[in-house]
């Protein structure tokens, strides 16, 4: 792989660009593989990269139905931030943007991570109550975050409105070292990394049957052919559901279009990432200068990627309230995500009842911070059997009635 | 250089001038005029820069498609950025700026990287500012973001107001032109009930400017007469500046009507989004015409050809003296035919096609017009403004063969048909190989309800091109919406043209040098070279190309690139374009304003305030409230200089020593009615109801399928029949809807009737030792121990109200609930205020009815619990019936870990130093867990300062809790330092509650 810089950059313009080789190659599936990770998001990328990187598994195929990086990787509103209350999340949220700190380095991809600061707003007495317990035990999670005046909140984001006539703003949750990063390059700095591991990215390449023998995985069924395995990862958010009934077991998962939105780009205004769970609205401004809006999930479950108007309408109104120079602005595009929710919101790192098949999906509204921190669990569950941060994760937890919910700190929004 | 011409301009007024300013120079133009036109008018070509190289640019095209003129207009609350010059109408005293360069227009330090732009192809910043790590945030970031953006950030708070229609029509028909008009008058004539949208301030699109005849009148005069017949028709609604922004599922669509953006004058609302639900939508949204890819086309000065031609018809503006045009189809054509009736001068018309012939390429050649046939523009030379072209044949490689002095280049590549609506609820596209171009595939569109295709396209948008075939087109289109028979469709007079050639790159082998100065997406700076880049670094899907490139992601979406693009990128890829396939189309079509959206609910009427009843008396007398739910509750009633905490402290000490009035009308108050009640209330509450007597209360807990506490509150029996169930101030909605869930999913057979009836009903807490006595004082009715033991509850008139008063409490004193009729509210609570004078009357808030409960050691829904916690753990195992076969959550209880030994319960805690423990504080066990992370063994729920036993109390959840009174815990605060609390019961106060069994 040649490496990216500056130079590289320079060296290259002589020629017009016409020097650069490929990303990541385009082969021609193997008949068999030691792991087959099926869904080249970043999720998928990312267990394949840590089996690589960590446990030398590098006989790896990555199966994608599509384009890499065309579901919910490439349509969320990319936040960052660890600031969870139950230990389980704290663990595997911080573990990931610890990851995220170097991951431009580590993939010599700039991903833009940017440590920007996320604060979540507090605007009832119950929000307050609800972050300090946060931060407390954050404190003791080795997840730095600080509970801040409502003063504190308008110097970080002086076009916020302290004083809106429904949710005065009392406070707020900051983790100074919460940001956002580029999303597809997130993808693509992982696939090109796996790519240069000698991995096989198959893009166009759908999943059509799984196929088992005595309990254990035997390989899956593609437009493109069969192909065997030792080990199968299903890591298709909106599509769990489909791929476990290929392989032959349920999910406690349902999947509903989740929307964002953004504006036309304007000149620097917001410097951080501001979340409104209580509105349900959350906003932070591209390295493009658009605004980048999320709302709420719909009300009922559906496959379509697009969603009804009037969840855009409810998150606007919120957020012009709290910021009141948006609605001058303009929206440029709508969008939905499919989103697979489970019960406690929580998502899914586990095992399954085929021995050989190991889940990941579940991350309902809050993928894309944990891709890393995913990635690398995942991967050491597939290859060890076991991750001290994956397995409270483990399905058998609704069973069990141990969930890991984040009602208190999360609200709605991720 | 443009200017405005001595005579025509159909759209303007020459007897109106217009004075308007452009970065505070004064310019003037007519009523009628657009900025843009005005602009150019007034000779002002130079109306931009691009947003990554900061290149000069001017108008490239005359609607909403326009990617480079942008402004930023108004001023103060009426300030808008990225407003499109092109659909700008113009009005006496509007102020426009230019954006996105510094210091000025004319000279823009930004303007530096368009040396650089061989440094900063497609995705630059992916391959570099990796290193040194902290520079990304601190240094690189930063930079990039201030070189990028737009327009500036609006400052001030929106000075206009917006508003919501709605709107239930059996065709909506998107677009006022020849189409959208044919269409509406079949659908109005069959009796549909219409709505036709146009999202200009004039009717009729292109065809005058085309010079259609239709029906054997000029177009002028056939909209005339078309436009007046809907007008009297009642069953047609017509809008103007009205655009259909969004296509949903079922037949919702989304139109943007601007009602004051072209007035001077901006009283009234200034937006309106209409909300539509439409049986059927007709998309007469017409074809936006294409760009070629040559080097250079992106200087001012090079426009569309359909622009130019609007430009000089419309508004008698022409973009040059000497205008060049370049072509692969013959529509092109019409353009030098138009300059030249103008008297302005063409030097050449440049043909990519190898022999163009026609009627209009005759006509073209019988005016003087030279045509050069299998040529193309190998470069446009110029800066700021153009000044020539360099021709070459388009088979080559760029060689030049002449050079032609000009100072506008009219461009046209072909037309695609705006498909947007069509796609945005998922109707797919077919590649129409003759007109190289996208066109809806009838066999694909989006479907409705009843499984029928509830989106037709018409006219152009259709694919249909000539005038004949678009009015018959969208004829049968606004017939077929309509359910009708399509009967005679109006006729035009068809000029034939030649087939199109589809360029994609002129000349066809340019060179890399020639390729990088060949603009795809003019706003983004994407170039040819930058998408055959992506195609060479593996970017093949054409989503990847589109977001490595980010062609077509500009405020424009699009809308000249995507299909030029995306045939780069096939080329690239040695594919056919149909097998790239398009990007998705996703509303609005063009941007809408945020404050639409959110019409009139903003300000006070953003999610109403509930008020209870006394909500004003509450204001009169000092309240300092908090948001809880929907409501404001007063969280203390503050006296002279109190502060907060004596305000509550005060509160508390008169309420246990004497009286207090506490509002409890936000109460949920929800009746459950019915043969089925009691049968439904055992499964919606843990303990039994069923055996309620009437005139008795009863406390409840109500869990989640899951098994944990959602809310809990007293239970009334009214009647055999009917129940009062009290739920949480904050929880009422919740617990209805919860009911309403389980009535009608699964047990909609049970003959039970809810109803929320929380505001139908003021709510007075009247507690302390005085309680009683102020009731009596009342009179009315006999409140005796005797006669209304605790959990009892009773009817009757109290000061001449009628009342019915509950004997329960929450403070642990003495206390009656007094629920009377809403209206009633405020004259019982005054007649209490001044009964309850000689008692030391004073009414408390919120605060300190939270720090009373938790001296008496009662939960709290939302402190105790958030979700994650079972009756079990709180100590309230007395309200779970043993009884019952089931409730609500019972199974999920009974799951290994919620049923485990080991779970945190409930205690008290008392800090050793007599301190407040830290909210949310956890208590730290010895170590840390596999992850790093310290180890817990219980946390803090709630935590006051208690007046009355004047130190820190709390409640909390600790590992074994009960089990280990008298063991001292420790928690540490943020900082580091710790506190050290002794587990105790958690009823601080009364354990035997001798206070409120009096």
């Amino acid at each position: 792989m040649k490496r990216y810089s500056a130079f590289a950059i320079a060296r290259e313009a002589l020629r017009h660009h016409t020097g650069w080789e490929r990303a990541w190659r385009s082969p021609e599936p193997k008949k068999h593989y030691d792991v087959i990770i099926i869904g080249a998001g970043g999720h998928g990328l990312a267990t394949a990269y840590h089996l690589g990187k960590d446990h030398g598994i590098r006989n790896v195929a990555i199966l994608e139905k599509g384009w890499l990086g065309g579901g919910n990787t490439g349509r969320n509103t990319t936040i960052i931030r660890s600031n969870y209350l139950q230990d389980p999340s704290a663990a595997i949220y911080e573990k990931s943007r610890s990851l995220y700190e170097t991951l431009s380095q580590d993939l010599n991809y700039n991903i833009m991570f940017s440590p920007r600061g996320v604060i979540m707003l507090a605007q009832t007495e119950h929000e307050v109550r609800g972050y300090k317990r946060t931060a407390q035990a954050n404190a003791l999670q080795g997840v730095k975050t600080e509970f801040i005046s409502p003063q504190r909140v308008k110097e970080l984001v002086p076009i916020i409105s302290l004083d809106g006539p429904r949710y005065p703003v009392l406070g707020g949750l900051w983790q100074s070292r919460g940001g956002t990063a580029r999303h597809d390059a997130v993808a693509w700095g992982y696939a090109r990394a796996c790519s240069d591991m000698g991995m096989d990215i198959i893009q166009k390449c759908e999943v059509t049957g799984i196929t088992t023998e005595g309990g254990r995985v035997k390989g899956v069924e593609t437009s493109r052919g069969a192909i065997t395995c030792g080990k199968l990862g299903i890591v298709v958010a909106g599509h769990s559901g489909h791929l476990a009934d290929m392989a032959g077991f349920r999910l406690p998962i349902e999947s509903v279009a989740l929307q964002a939105l953004v504006s036309e780009p304007i000149k620097p205004c917001m410097d951080v990432v501001v979340m409104a769970n209580t509105v349900h609205g959350y906003m932070s401004q591209s390295d493009k200068g658009e605004m980048v809006i999320g709302g709420g999930a719909d009300g009922y479950n559906n496959y379509t990627q697009r969603g009804s108007f009037h969840h855009i309408e409810e998150t606007v109104r919120a957020l012009i309230e709290t910021f009141p120079m948006i609605s001058r602005l303009k929206m440029l595009r709508q969008w939905g995500g499919i989103v697979d929710m489970t019960g406690d919101r929580s998502p899914i790192l586990s095992k399954t009842p085929v021995e050989g098949i190991f889940m990941n999906c579940g991350w309902g509204t809050g993928g894309f911070k944990a891709i890393p921190g995913s990635g690398f669990a995942m991967a050491e569950l597939m290859a060890r059997g076991g991750s001290s941060i994956a397995d409270p994760f483990s399905m058998t937890r609704f069973r069990e009635g141990r969930f890991i919910d984040e009602s208190v700190a999360a609200g709605v929004a991720h | 250089m443009s200017t405005r011409l001595a005579t025509g301009g159909r759209l303007i007024d020459r007897g109106a001038r217009v004075e308007f300013t452009f970065n505070g120079k004064r310019l003037s133009g007519y009523a009628g005029d657009t900025l843009a036109s005005a602009m150019l008018g007034a000779g002002q070509t130079l109306m931009g820069r691009s947003f990554k190289y900061h290149r000069p640019r001017g108008v490239v095209a005359s609607g909403a498609e326009e990617p480079n003129a942008l402004m930023g207009i108004g001023t103060d609350g009426h300030f808008e950025p990225n407003q499109r010059a092109t659909t700008q109408e113009l009005f006496p005293g509007l102020t426009a700026r230019s954006q996105n360069h510094w210091p000025s227009l004319e000279f823009d330090v930004g303007g530096i990287n368009k040396h650089l732009s061989r440094f900063l192809p497609a995705g630059f910043y992916y391959k570099m500012f990796i290193h040194p790590r902290p520079f990304w945030k601190h240094v690189y970031e930063p930079f990039i973001r201030q070189s990028a953006g737009l327009g500036a950030a609006p400052r001030d708070r929106d000075a206009d107001t917006y508003e919501h229609y709605y709107a239930h029509v059996d065709v909506l028909i998107a677009g006022g032109g020849i189409a959208g008009l044919a269409a509406a008058l079949a659908a109005g004539r069959a009796g549909a009930k219409v709505l036709l949208v146009e999202q200009a301030g004039h009717w009729g699109g292109r065809a005058p400017v085309d010079g259609a005849v239709i029906d054997g009148k000029p177009a002028e005069a056939w909209i005339k007469d078309a436009v007046q017949t809907l007008e009297d028709m009642d069953n047609v609604d017509l809008r103007l500046r009205c655009m259909a922004a969004g296509v949903y599922d079922h037949g919702y669509a989304l139109c943007y009507e601007r009602l004051t953006d072209h007035l001077a004058d901006k009283a009234g609302p200034r937006h309106r989004l209409w909300r539509v639900r439409a049986g059927r939508i007709v998309t007469a949204t017409g074809a936006i015409e294409r760009p070629l890819s040559f080097a250079g086309n992106d200087i001012p000065g090079v426009m569309l050809a359909s622009a130019v031609r609007d430009y000089v018809v419309n508004w008698a503006v022409s973009p040059g003296d000497r205008t060049v045009v370049v072509t692969n189809n013959d529509d092109a054509y019409r353009t030098a035919i138009a300059l030249k009736k103008a008297g302005l001068e063409v030097p050449a018309v440049i043909d990519a096609r190898a022999a163009p012939e026609g009627p209009l390429v005759e006509e073209v050649k019988s005016l003087g017009v030279k045509v050069l046939s299998g040529k193309a523009i190998a470069k446009v030379k110029g800066r700021k403004f153009v000044t020539g072209v360099a021709i070459a044949a388009q088979a080559g490689e760029g060689a030049v063969l002449e050079e032609i002095a000009c100072d506008a280049v009219a461009v046209s590549g072909g037309w695609s048909p705006v498909v947007h609506l069509w796609s945005h609820c998922g109707g797919k596209l077919t590649w129409d190989e003759a007109q190289a171009a996208f066109r809806p595939n009838p066999d694909k569109g989006p479907t409705g309800a009843d499984g029928a295709v509830f989106v037709i396209p018409a006219g152009a948008a259709n694919g249909e091109m000539a005038t004949s075939s678009v009015l018959s087109d969208a004829h049968a289109a606004g017939a077929k919406a309509a359910g009708a028979d399509a009967g005679d469709a109006p006729t035009a007079e068809v000029t034939a043209e030649g087939p199109i050639a589809p360029v994609w790159m002129m000349p066809q082998g340019a060179k890399p040098e020639l390729r990088a100065k060949a603009w795809l997406d003019y706003q983004n700076d994407v170039k040819v070279s930058d998408v055959q880049l992506a195609a060479r670094e593996g970017f093949e899907s054409v989503e990847h190309a589109k977001r490595y490139t980010t062609l077509g992601m500009a405020t424009d979406q699009g809308k000249l690139s995507n299909i030029n693009g995306l045939a780069t990128l096939a080329h690239a890829l040695g594919e056919d374009i149909p097998q790239v396939g398009t990007t998705t189309f996703r509303p609005p079509y063009t941007p809408i304003s945020m404050g639409s959206i959110a019409g009139e609910a903003r300000g006070a009427l953003f999610q109403p305030l509930r008020r209870s009843p006394l909500h004003g008396w509450h204001e009169a007398n000092g309240a300092d409230f908090e948001p809880v739910g929907h409501w404001r509750r007063p969280y203390t009633f503050k006296r002279g200089d109190e502060s907060r905490e004596q305000s509550v402290a005060r509160e508390i000490n008169n309420t246990r020593q004497g009286l207090g009035l506490l509002d409890a009308s936000t109460l949920g108050k929800i009746i459950v009615k019915g043969p089925d009640a009691g049968r439904f209330m055992d499964m919606l509450y843990t303990n039994m109801m069923s055996t309620l007597a009437p005139g008795k209360c009863r406390y409840g807990l109500m869990c989640s399928e899951n098994g944990f506490l959602m809310d809990d509150g007293v239970v009334a029996r009214l009647d055999e029949d009917t129940f009062l169930c009290h739920t949480t101030s904050g929880g009422a909605d919740r617990v209805h809807a919860h009911m309403e869930e389980w009535l009608q999913t699964e047990w909609w057979d049970w003959k039970v009737y809810t109803a929320n009836l929380t505001e139908q009903y003021a709510q007075i807490a009247v507690v302390g030792p005085k309680a009683r006595k102020v009731l009596e004082k009342l009179g009315g009715m006999d409140l005796s121990a005797e006669t209304l033991p605790f959990m009892g509850w009773a009817t009757g008139t109290l000061a001449g109200i009628p009342a019915r008063v509950f004997r329960i409490s929450f403070s642990g004193e003495l206390s009656f609930e007094v629920a009377v009729a809403a209206g009633q509210g405020l004259a019982l609570w005054e007649a209490l205020m001044e009964a309850g004078q000689e008692f030391g009357v004073m009414p408390y808030g919120t605060e300190a009815l939270h720090v009373m409960r938790a001296e008496k050691g009662f939960i709290m829904i939302g402190d105790e619990t958030e979700g994650t916690v079972i009756p079990q753990d709180l100590g309230l195992s007395w309200a779970i019936s043993k009884k019952k076969d089931d409730y609500i959550g019972k199974r999920g209880q009974e799951r290994e870990f919620l049923a485990s030994p080991d779970r945190w319960k409930l205690v008290g805690l008392q800090t050793l130093d007599g301190s407040v423990l830290p909210e949310g504080a956890y208590a730290v066990a010895e170590g840390t867990n596999a992850n790093g992370q310290r180890n817990t063994q219980g946390r803090v729920t709630s935590t006051y300062h208690s007046p009355t036993l004047d130190r820190g109390i709390a409640m909390g959840l600790v590992k074994d809790g009960p089990d280990r009174m008298g063991e001292v815990l420790t928690f540490p605060r943020v900082d580091g330092t710790g506190v050290e609390a002794r587990i105790v019961s958690p009823v601080f106060f009364d354990p035997e509650g001798e206070k409120q069994n009096v």
